[in-house]
């Protein structure tokens, strides 16, 4: 992944919240990242790290609280924050496209999988019915479901879940997507229909020339699939590299605490390495490194000033470890200046 | 014979969708005696009430005081009434009234109450939560009866009138149900997913929410022809629906309870056809539920 593509996807500074009755709690606090034409970018992070956030905005279905509070979201050159609603339902499903983690719920019980598929197809493009469904029935070929023919005129409750994700996949790809968004499109599946869905979408990318944006928790699955890797933790992007830097080599704690803790067939423990703590909720978010109050090698610093994204050789990393700064900070010591115990009050942003 | 076929798999037609899920659903709502029953009863009495001109031997307006407070014979099967009227033919028209009513109001409070309860319960909003809702809440804080009572008595006695104020009685129960269903599908991923595929909210709402809501939508209203049906009759029976001389069962069953005890053939064949009526409707609209619940084997 040395050299330097076309970013199909660029995510710029982006900001988003939620509006309360008086205040906004801010959830992604400038996010930036790109996914480059062709390539599988899996995000990963905890659940309730602003993943699926980022998905949504990008797709503009973020639920009716929820608001971009600033940055930009460039596809294919067009600021998509600024377009309208109908401006976006032409993009959806045509070039942006989306899998969502439940195939048991996210087709409609009460048409054929058939008539799904094909009415996508006929809202993006001015075809017939009967062109709609070989269209369809051309899906379903493509993502090797069975008999496609007759499994046009099912019902959802009539098939397995590979399959009902197999149809989700062929519906989001009937128009020819530039962009796939993927959350957590393995996640309700068991692992051998995992592993097939994965190699499907990995066969159908490189086919295609699509890029994909994966979501994910699952380290297994993103050592599999992706190109490049992107790290998320409480709203901030914390770590960025290309897939086997990231595993051989990572850089920040939080991801060095989520490889360590994935179980090893050779090694024999008693107990898996954790991460103490969890995600501080947006109200409570520490002033500096959103990290610092689970960081085992926290500074004193840490606590108030926030570290900035250090780009090395495509690989980016948020903290201070990484700085010339690093070395002049001052040991953790559990306490403030004023030598009073460091109380969470302090700890949290105003 | 010795013709080979030319794949090994099975040459199996393929169904149209459409017949095989009729065929799934027919066969569903046959399992259910109950519901056949009903269904037959039901069919019946529409047969009867399209035909009443051909099937009564009366004219059920016809007055003859020759025969007067009859029991029932094989001149007059259901007896007379006070007027010599034949009650067979009154309550085979009577049939025509009170499906008419069962229908027709059903058919005004769906009209007003789907398209508001699909809108309130898909955008929300102050509309929906301070206007639409508060003023269901007001319309079913009032017994149904009394406020058709209280509307048929401002739009003025008479079928069309009592229709009416009955269709707008039933009106609220049915944007609640609505919108409840609505607010429960909105969520679901499968709308997600469609906004995801780029469908309009029209789209959305039109084929996709609605027919999810079909099946709660169809019992009620199959609950609300009966229940419209006793208010029918009840104004009628107070005065309000149905005017003299055309039969109603209301109407003639108040008519009936001044001979209850001479001759209570008046009262009792329209009360047990509106007994009838009811169960049967109501049996045959548990089976419609089942039958169309997609997902019930």
């Amino acid at each position: 992944m040395g050299e330097k593509m076309d970013a199909q996807l660029k995510v710029e500074d982006l900001h988003v919240g939620f509006k309360q009755k008086k205040s906004s709690v801010n959830i992604l606090n400038g996010v930036s990242f790109q996914v480059y034409k062709g390539e599988t970018l899996c995000i990963v992070g905890e659940s309730g790290c602003g993943k699926s956030l980022t998905s949504l905005s990008i797709m503009g279905l973020l639920p009716k609280q929820g608001e971009v509070q600033g940055g930009k979201i460039e596809f294919e050159g067009e600021n998509l924050v600024q377009k309208n609603m109908k401006q976006m339902s032409r993009l959806r499903g045509n070039d942006l496209s989306m899998i969502f983690q439940e195939p048991m719920t996210s087709l409609n019980p009460v048409h054929t999988v058939g008539k799904q598929v094909a009415e996508v197809v006929r809202t993006h493009r001015q075809v017939g019915k009967k062109e709609a469904y070989s269209r369809a029935l051309e899906m379903f070929e493509l993502v090797g479901i069975p008999s496609p023919a007759e499994r046009l005129h099912n019902y959802p409750h009539e098939l397995s879940g590979g399959m009902r994700q197999r149809v989700m996949i062929a519906m989001a790809l009937a128009c020819n997507p530039k962009l796939l968004i993927a959350d957590e499109p393995t996640t309700a599946l068991d692992v051998t229909i995992q592993a097939q869905i994965l190699e499907l979408l990995n066969d159908i990318k490189a086919e295609r020339q699509m890029s994909i944006m994966m979501i994910t928790h699952d380290l297994g699955v993103v050592s599999e699939v992706a190109d490049r890797v992107l790290v998320m933790y409480a709203g901030e992007v914390i770590e960025c590299a290309n897939n086997r830097q990231l595993f051989n080599n990572p850089q920040h704690p939080y991801t060095q605490g989520l490889i360590a803790s994935i179980p090893k067939l050779k090694e024999e423990k008693d107990e898996l390495p954790i991460i103490e703590g969890s995600v501080p909720s947006p109200e409570k978010m520490p002033k500096g490194c959103r990290f610092s109050t689970r960081c085992p090698f926290a500074k004193q610093e840490c606590l108030t000033d926030s570290p900035p994204l250090q780009e090395a050789e495509e690989h980016t990393v948020r903290c201070w470890m990484h700085t010339d700064r690093w070395e002049e900070m001052t040991p953790w010591k559990g306490v403030d200046e004023d030598g009073r115990e460091a109380t969470e009050q302090d700890l949290i942003r105003s | 014979m010795a013709q080979v076929e030319e794949t090994h798999l099975p040459k199996e037609k393929i169904e149209n969708p459409r017949v095989r899920m009729w065929k799934m659903m027919f066969g569903r709502l046959f399992q259910n005696k109950l519901a056949v029953f009903g269904g037959v009863v039901t069919f019946g009495l529409i047969f009867t009430a399209i035909f009443a001109a051909w099937l009564a031997p009366h004219d059920p307006t016809e007055q003859n005081y020759s025969a007067v407070l009859q029991g029932p014979s094989l001149e007059y099967w259901f007896g007379t009434d006070n007027l010599g009227r034949d009650l067979f033919s009154r309550v085979i028209y009577g049939a025509q009234v009170s499906l008419q009513a069962g229908l027709i109001s059903v058919g005004i409070a769906l009209a007003i109450g789907v398209p508001i309860g699909l809108i309130s319960g898909y955008y929300r909003g102050f509309l929906d939560e301070y206007i639409i809702m508060r003023l269901t809440d007001a319309m079913l804080s009032i017994p149904a009866l009394v406020l058709a009572l209280a509307l048929a008595a401002v739009l003025g006695a008479g079928l069309t009138n009592a229709m009416i104020a009955i269709g707008l009685v039933l009106t609220p129960n049915f944007i609640r149900l609505i919108r409840g269903e609505v607010l429960a599908h909105r969520e679901k991923e499968y709308v997600e997913a469609g906004k995801a595929s780029g469908i309009s909210d029209f789209k959305l709402i039109i084929k996709h929410i609605l027919p999810n809501t079909m099946a709660p939508i169809m019992v009620q209203a199959t609950l609300a022809i009966a229940a419209a049906i006793i208010v029918e009759a009840s104004l009628s029976y107070l005065g309000l629906g149905t005017q003299p001389p055309d039969p109603s069962w209301g109407s003639m069953l108040a008519n009936g309870q001044g001979y209850l005890d001479s001759a209570p053939w008046i009262a009792l064949f329209p009360g047990f056809f509106i007994f009838l009526t009811v169960i049967s409707i109501n049996l045959f609209g548990d089976g419609i539920r089942d039958m169309l619940d997609p997902k019930m084997k």
